[in-house]
């Protein structure tokens, strides 16, 4: 049964792709995009990754979709027809594709117990995290503790597109933008939405927090839970405006927790150093060292929400801000 | 080799050369972008796959269960899909930026006005 969903999830993502790339308006190629990530969750679930399909729902079906959205406003919504055919790319994808099937030959087969990926790391993770680390979710364990540095660098990652993405479009013209705009958000007329959007908004945050600090015991943790507390004020937005988003959470406000938590994060890791320990090695933070891992986990993953939940904002901010060009 | 045990690995591969021939083939920046997402998000789908333990469930630790999927590939993964959306965003950005400068992102009209410098 298993197998057979596997099997059809997989033909529909297929057929997707190809619907994609078949597609010259560019507003249907980012919904079948959404629609893609949406599939590849529930494929994610099917093969037990769950924290992972959490992710990819909020952030491949959610924000990935509205960014892209937001910058075909500022740009064109039909894409050209090309000049020639791309036979010599068909060539190339079809020979690049012929050598990786022709590789995958000397993979083990899909789910095999015995496959070089089970034998290495991860039957330690699995049978020492609980009394070296504590939560019963590996995931969390691996991502926050063992593997701590690796998150460091990539929650960077996020606050450097972050500041790239309001280097390159800027809040400049915001005040003017405030002064001009008298006229509120389209969005603000529909009765229906405005109401839908104010009883689903508290449901949406509460269940962020519950993402955020339930990440130990079950799916979710700081990625997920940014992602989503930053959806819930996209909704917001798209409903009442960016004016009024604007009132609600200054951009200034938002660099503060993007860069504060990139610092929790890194004085965590320091704290550490403090207290006699390594970099990241929560152990040093308390005199037990499973409540100091607890302890550490808790507030890198806080450092992370708080980075993602502000990156995600003022990236959608940025797009939304920039005046749509002149046709 | 079966049809049943490799198949996972196949599709992600013609997922992957898809995204791959949407990028080189196609001359609109926003499409491209969509095509380089969708490629790593097939990457994503191959990493997956080889985690995955026949008989086993979520890593998350529960009475009565000895055997669970690998989670490491979930750990690399799930970083890997928040670091993507915000690199694609800052694509986005630049394309944006383009089309402010040049009113076009259609990657042939760019370089003729380049040329025409």
């Amino acid at each position: 049964m298993e197998l057979l969903i596997d099997i059809v999830l997989l033909t529909f993502l297929a057929i997707t792709a190809l619907a994609i790339s078949h597609v010259r308006k560019l507003f249907c190629a980012i919904m079948l995009a959404s629609i893609f990530s949406l599939l590849c969750a529930c494929l994610f679930v099917t093969m037990d990754a769950v924290d992972v399909a959490f992710t990819e729902a909020a952030v491949g079906t959610g924000i990935a979709g509205i960014l892209m959205l937001g910058a075909l406003r500022l740009t064109e919504t039909r894409e050209k027809r090309p000049p020639h055919q791309p036979w010599l790319a068909l060539l190339v994808v079809c020979t690049t594709g012929a050598v990786l099937i022709y590789g995958t030959a000397d993979l083990p087969a899909y789910g095999d117990p015995a496959a070089p990926i089970h034998q290495h790391v991860a039957p330690r993770y699995i049978s020492q995290s609980q009394q070296e680390v504590g939560p019963p979710n590996f995931v969390t364990s691996v991502l926050a503790s063992y593997r701590g540095f690796d998150t460091l660098g990539e929650t960077l990652v996020i606050f450097t597109a972050g500041v790239s993405v309001v280097a390159l479009l800027g809040f400049r013209s915001l005040r003017q933008f405030l002064r001009n705009r008298r006229r509120p958000s389209v969005m603000a007329d529909h009765l229906v939405l405005r109401i839908v959007a104010k009883m689903f908004i508290p449901l949406i945050l509460l269940f962020a927090l519950y993402v955020q600090f339930h990440g130990d015991y079950g799916p979710g943790g700081g990625f997920q839970a940014g992602v989503i507390f930053a959806s819930a004020l996209i909704l917001y937005t798209l409903t009442y405006g960016l004016a009024k988003a604007l009132q609600v959470l200054p951009p200034r406000i938002l660099y503060l927790l993007a860069a504060g938590g990139v610092l929790l994060y890194g004085g965590t890791g320091w704290l550490c150093v403090l207290r006699g320990g390594h970099f990241l090695d929560y152990r040093a933070l308390a005199s037990d060292p499973l409540v100091g891992q607890h302890l550490g986990i808790l507030l890198i993953e806080a450092g992370v929400g708080m980075t993602v939940f502000a990156v995600m904002v003022l990236m959608f901010f940025a797009f939304s801000s920039r005046k749509e060009p002149q046709s | 080799m079966t049809l049943a045990g490799h198949y996972n690995y196949w599709v992600a591969i013609f997922l992957m050369m898809t995204g791959f021939y949407v990028v080189i083939s196609r001359g609109n920046l926003i499409k491209k972008l969509i095509g380089l997402n969708l490629f790593t998000t097939s990457v994503f789908i191959l990493y997956i796959s080889l985690g995955k333990v026949t008989g086993g469930t979520a890593p998350i630790a529960a009475p009565g269960v000895t055997l669970y999927s690998n989670p490491l590939p979930h750990v690399l993964i799930l970083t890997a899909i928040v670091v993507g959306v915000a690199t694609t965003a800052v694509g986005l950005a630049l394309v944006v930026r383009i089309h402010e400068s040049y009113g076009t992102i259609e990657e042939d009209e760019i370089r003729l006005r380049d040329e025409s410098l």
